[in-house]
C-alpha cells in the first residue's frame, strides 16, 4: 500500500505494508541513513525522530500511524534552533566518541530543549535515559545540554 | 577528512606508486584502488605525489595523505594519530587527510600485536615512534629537496606550518612545489624526532576530526551502506550453538510483501527483502525447526563448575616468585577467596552487520571492522577465492569493544551472499546480536594469601580457569598453556610481594565461542587482585589505601597515582550511612590507573554510584581531552558490567534477548567522573580499557565499605545486599 510522509518539509510516498516501522522507510527506502537502528523496541533511543515536534522512537512507530505528521530527522535538525544549538554544544563539549548513537541523542536533547529551555539535572534524566550509549557520553551529554541552555540565557 | 568509505584491493598493482622510496621494495600488493570520502575528495594518488613511506603521500597541492592503520571507533585515533604525523612534519592537523589502510599485514601491522589490528589499547603505543619517524622523514627529505633547489645547507633551513623555509634569507618553499624533487632524496637512516618541550600539537586538546559528520547525521557506518540494488537481509541461527537447520516452512514469510527470498544454510536460516521491516517480518513469519545438537542441554552452571573443578588441579605457571608455598606455611593469617565473573555480550551499539557483493569471480564487502585484513582473510576462504579478490570497504565503527576484532559476520554474510544475486545487506536484529555474540569469557578465581604478624602480605597465590580467546584468534601466541592477554593484571602486580605463585589453567567453554571484550584479560584479573588485596587489608584491619601504599616502595608511578587519587577523592573523609568509598590500583595496557568510587547501597541492596575519582600516568599525553573522554567511557563500560552484565544459558540457550534483559547503565545512573593525569615524559601508554577494568574492583570494593558485604562474584547482585 502506498503512503504519503512528511519528512523534513518534503513529502515521500513509499509503497510499503502500513505496520512498516518508519525507522526502515528513512534508512532503507528513502536512504535517510542518519537515523539509526539499534534495538528495534524502543528500548535504546538510537532510531530517535521528531514527529510534530516530539521525540519518538521510529522503530516501533509504524508508518499507518503517521497521517498528516510532520516528521524531523537528525539530517534537517539543524535548521531548527534548540537543534543548532545542540550541534554546537555537541561540537564545543566534545561529546562523541563512536558516534553511532548521537543522532538519537541528539534528536532526543534538541526535543527537551525546544520544550524546556533551562531543563534541570532531573529534566535532563528524564528526557535523556531512554537513550543509550555504549561508549558512555552521559557525563558530556550533561554537560553540554547545560552548554545549549545556558546559550538560551543569554538569548542566543 | 575522514574516510568513511574506502575501497582497496591487495593486489592491484596498476597504480604508479613509484614515489614509495624505502618500504616501497616491500609493498607487493596494498595499493589503493579506489577511494570514497563523502566528507572531502581526495586526489588519488599521482606520479608527482611523495610518499617516503607506507603512511605518508604528500601531493603537489601540499596535501597530506595519512594511511591510517588504525580504525576510529569512538576511541579518538582518527585525531590522535594524525597528530604524531604532523606534529613531526611540520603541517597543521588541518592540512592532513586520512586514507584508511587497505589490508595488508606487512606494511600495516599493529607492531605490538603483529598483525594489521586496531585492539588491545595500543594503536598509541604501537605508532608513536614510527608515525612521528614517517613524519620527521618525510620532513627531512622535503628539505633536503628545498636546500638542494636553492644550493643551500639543509641545516640552514626549517620548516613551519607546511613550508621549508631559509633562515638565512627568508625564503620559502611550500611542500607541495617541492614534492616531486623530494621523492628523490635519499631515505635518511636516522632521524631526530622533537623533544617534548618542542612539541606545538601533542599535548593539546586537539579537537575531534570526526566529530561534525557524527552530529549531523552524515558519518557512515558499515550498516549504512548502500551499494546500488542492495537488498536487506536479516537472519534467524541456531539458538543453541553447534545446532542445526532441521526444516524450514517459508509459506508466511514468503506472503510478506517485499521479502525476495529465504536463503537456509545449515545452522541458520535468512530472509532477504527490499527493507529491514519486511525481512524481520518476513522472519517472524518463519517456522523454523532445529535440530538443537549436543549442545542442547547446556547451562552456565555447568560451565561454572567445570572451571571451579579445573582450579582444583594445576595449571601453567605464569609467574613465580619466591616460594610461596614456603612462605604460605610460615603465615600468622591466612586468607582465601574464590572469585567468578560472568559471559558478558559487547553489545555495540551498531549491531552486527555486513554488506556483501558475490559476484562469483571476486568479493566486495562493506562492514566497519578493527581487523580488514582477517576480514579478507576470512572472507576470502568462506568464498573460495584468493585475498586479492576480496575487496573491502572499511567503515567508521558504531563500537567496537573487541567485537569487531572478529570475522564471523563476514564470514556469515558471504554465506548468504553465496545464494543472492546483487548486493545483500545482512543485519543482526539485536536479539540475534546478543544471544550470537562471542562472549567474554566466563573465569573462575581461587586466590589464597599469607599475612606476617604486621598484616603484610608473606604469600600470594592465584590459580583462575577459563577460555583463552588468544589460543583461537592469534594461535602462535599462545605457547605453554598460556597467553599474554589472559594473564594480564595477574602477573607483575604493581605490589611489592616477595612470594608469589599464578597459574592459570585454558578450559574451553563447550560450543560456545568466547572473544576480546573491553579490557580482556585485566577486566577479569584486576577485579579478583584489586578485590583480594581489599580483603587483606580488611583482614589485616588496615586501611585500603595505606595498605596498597606500603606495598609500593618499588612501584613510585604506581604511588604517584594512588595518592593522587586519594587526595582529590577525600579519601578518609567521613560519608554519610550507606555510603563507602574504594578504591583500586592497576597497572595494565601501559599506563597506571587509580579510581575511587563512591556508592551508595540502599536497603533494598540498590546500588548507586555517586562519584568516580581516577588518576591516570599514561606517560606522554597525545591529547588529554581524549584521555579524559576513554576513561568516562571506560567506567560506564566497566560499571555497566558491574551492575548488569551478565549472560547466561539454560537448555544451550543464551536467555538474554535486547537491552530488557541485558541492560545498560543510562544518564540516570550515571555518576560524575573526575579525571587527574600526572604529568609525564615516558612513552604513551594505552587508554581505551584502563577505565573499564579498574573500575569493577573499586565499585566492589566500595560497596564492601558501605555494606560490610564482599562481593565475589560479579555482576552484583542486589539480594545479597538487602539488609534484613
Amino acid at each position: 500500500m502506498s503512503f504519503t510522509v512528511k519528512i523534513n518539509g518534503s513529502t515521500h510516498s513509499v509503497d510499503v505494508d502500513g505496520d512498516t516501522p518508519l525507522l526502515w522507510v528513512l534508512r532503507d527506502v528513502l536512504g535517510m541513513t542518519g537515523t539509526k537502528f539499534g534495538c528495534g523496541m524502543a528500548l535504546c533511543g538510537a532510531c530517535t525522530v521528531h514527529i510534530d515536534g516530539v521525540a519518538t522512537r521510529s522503530c516501533i512507530t509504524s508508518i499507518e500511524s503517521l497521517g498528516k505528521s510532520q516528521i524531523t530527522t537528525i539530517e534537517a535538525i539543524g535548521e531548527t534552533p534548540a537543534g543548532a544549538k545542540i550541534q554546537k554544544a555537541w561540537l564545543d563539549h566534545e561529546v562523541v566518541q563512536c558516534g553511532y548513537c548521537q543522532s538519537g541523542q541528539i534528536m532526543s536533547a534538541s526535543a527537551l530543549l525546544a520544550s524546556n529551555p533551562h531543563p534541570s539535572n532531573a529534566d535532563i534524566d528524564d528526557a535523556m535515559s531512554g537513550n543509550i550509549c555504549r561508549c558512555g557520553t552521559y557525563v558530556r551529554i550533561r554537560e553540554a545540554i547545560n552548554l545549549a541552555a545556558q546559550t538560551n540565557e543569554k538569548g542566543g | 577528512m575522514i574516510p568513511d568509505r574506502i575501497a582497496f584491493r591487495a593486489s592491484d598493482t596498476n597504480l604508479s606508486r613509484r614515489s614509495f622510496l624505502g618500504t616501497s621494495a616491500a609493498i607487493g600488493g596494498g595499493l589503493i584502488l579506489s577511494l570514497n570520502l563523502p566528507l572531502g575528495q581526495s586526489k588519488a594518488a599521482n606520479s608527482d605525489s611523495f610518499a617516503p613511506n607506507a603512511f605518508i603521500r604528500i601531493g603537489s597541492d601540499g596535501q597530506v595523505v595519512l594511511t591510517m592503520p588504525y580504525v576510529e571507533m569512538g576511541q579518538g585515533t582518527y585525531t590522535s594519530i594524525p597528530m604524531l604525523i604532523a606534529e613531526e612534519l611540520d603541517v597543521s592537523l588541518k592540512q592532513v587527510r586520512l586514507e584508511h589502510a587497505p589490508p595488508n599485514e606487512k606494511l600495516y601491522a599493529n607492531p605490538l600485536l603483529g598483525v594489521q589490528a586496531t585492539g588491545n589499547s595500543n594503536a598509541m603505543r604501537g605508532a608513536w615512534k614510527p608515525l612521528r619517524e614517517a613524519g620527521a622523514t618525510a620532513r627531512m627529505m622535503l628539505v633536503a629537496a628545498a636546500a638542494k633547489r636553492w644550493g643551500v645547507d639543509a641545516k640552514s633551513c626549517r620548516t613551519q606550518d607546511g613550508e621549508v623555509i631559509h633562515v638565512p634569507t627568508g625564503r620559502r618553499l611550500k611542500y607541495g612545489e617541492v614534492v616531486a624533487e623530494a621523492a628523490h632524496m635519499p631515505v635518511p637512516g636516522n632521524v631526530t624526532l622533537k623533544s617534548p618541550g618542542d612539541f606545538k600539537l601533542i599535548g593539546t586538546r586537539a579537537k575531534r576530526l570526526d566529530a561534525p559528520a557524527k552530529v549531523n547525521g552524515t558519518a557512515l557506518y558499515g550498516i549504512d551502506a548502500r551499494p546500488a540494488g542492495v537488498k536487506i537481509a536479516t537472519l534467524a541461527q541456531s539458538p543453541v550453538f553447534g545446532g542445526r537447520v532441521k526444516s524450514v516452512d517459508a509459506t508466511g514469510a514468503k506472503a510478506v510483501k517485499g521479502v525476495r527470498q529465504i536463503v537456509r544454510l545449515d545452522d541458520a536460516v535468512a530472509v532477504v527483502a527490499d527493507h529491514m521491516g519486511a525481512a524481520k517480518k518476513g522472519l517472524a513469519a518463519l517456522k523454523i525447526e532445529w535440530d538443537d545438537g549436543q549442545h542442547a542441554k547446556l547451562g552456565t552452571e555447568e560451565i561454572a563448575r567445570e572451571l571451579e573443578q579445573a582450579t582444583l588441579g594445576s595449571g601453567a605457571v605464569a609467574q613465580n616468585i619466591g616460594d610461596a608455598d614456603k612462605a604460605m606455611a610460615s603465615a600468622t593469617t591466612k586468607v582465601e577467596a574464590s572469585y567468578q565473573v560472568p559471559f558478558l555480550a559487547h553489545a555495540t551499539m551498531e549491531p552486527m552487520n555486513c554488506t556483501v557483493h558475490f559476484p562469483k569471480d571476486e568479493c566486495e564487502i562493506w562492514l566497519g571492522n578493527q581487523a580488514v585484513a582477517r576480514v579478507q582473510a576470512m572472507a576470502a576462504k568462506e568464498a573460495g577465492l584468493p585475498p586479492e579478490k576480496v575487496i573491502v570497504h572499511n567503515h567508521l565503527i558504531g563500537g567496537g569493544f573487541g567485537r569487531r576484532l572478529e570475522a564471523d559476520g563476514a564470514v556469515r554474510a558471504v554465506q548468504i551472499a553465496k545464494h543472492v544475486d546483487g548486493p545483500v545487506k545482512v543485519v543482526w536484529t539485536r536479539e540475534e546480536d546478543i544471544q550470537h555474540d562471542m562472549f567474554r569469557p566466563y573465569w573462575f578465581d581461587r586466590i589464597s594469601a599469607g599475612l606476617d604478624d604486621q598484616g603484610r602480605p608473606l604469600a600470594w597465590k592465584n590459580r583462575f580457569a577459563g577460555s583463552s580467546v588468544i589460543a583461537r584468534w592469534l594461535p602462535p601466541a599462545f605457547k605453554d598453556g598460556l597467553d599474554p592477554d589472559s594473564i594480564e593484571g595477574a602477573i607483575d602486580l604493581v605490589y611489592d610481594l616477595p612470594n608469589l605463585h599464578v597459574e592459570f589453567v585454558r578450559v574451553e567453554p563447550p560450543g560456545i565461542p568466547t572473544a576480546f571484550w573491553r579490557s580482556v584479560g585485566p577486566s577479569h584479573n584486576v577485579f579478583v587482585t584489586e578485590s583480594f588485596i581489599d580483603e587483606l587489608a580488611a583482614a589485616a584491619k588496615q586501611d585500603a589505601v595505606a595498605y596498597r601504599r606500603a606495598l609500593l616502595d618499588k612501584s613510585p608511578r604506581a604511588k604517584a597515582v594512588l595518592d593522587l587519587a586519594a587526595e582529590k577523592a577525600g579519601w578518609g573523609q567521613a560519608l554519610p550511612k550507606g555510603r563507602g568509598r574504594g578504591v583500586s590500583l592497576q597497572f595494565a595496557f601501559g599506563s597506571w590507573l587509580a579510581q575511587v568510587a563512591e556508592v551508595e547501597v540502599s536497603k533494598e541492596g540498590a546500588v548507586r554510584i555517586r562519584r568516580v575519582v581516577c588518576a591516570m600516568d599514561c606517560g606522554t599525553v597525545v591529547n588529554p581531552d581524549t584521555v579524559q573522554a576513554q576513561l568516562q567511557s571506560g567506567i560506564i563500560f566497566g560499571a555497566t558490567a558491574a551492575l548488569y552484565g551478565e549472560i547466561t544459558l539454560k537448555n544451550g540457550r543464551v536467555e538474554q534477548t535486547n537491552f530488557d534483559t541485558y541492560q545498560m547503565l543510562r544518564m540516570n545512573e550515571a555518576p560524575s567522573i573526575e579525571v587527574h593525569i600526572v604529568k609525564s615524559s615516558e612513552p604513551p601508554g594505552g587508554m581505551g580499557e584502563t577505565g573499564t577494568s579498574a573500575i569493577v574492583p573499586a565499585i566492589a570494593n566500595a560497596i564492601y565499605a558501605a555494606s560490610g558485604k564482599r562481593l565475589r562474584k560479579m555482576p552484583v547482585d542486589a539480594s545479597l545486599l538487602k539488609q534484613a
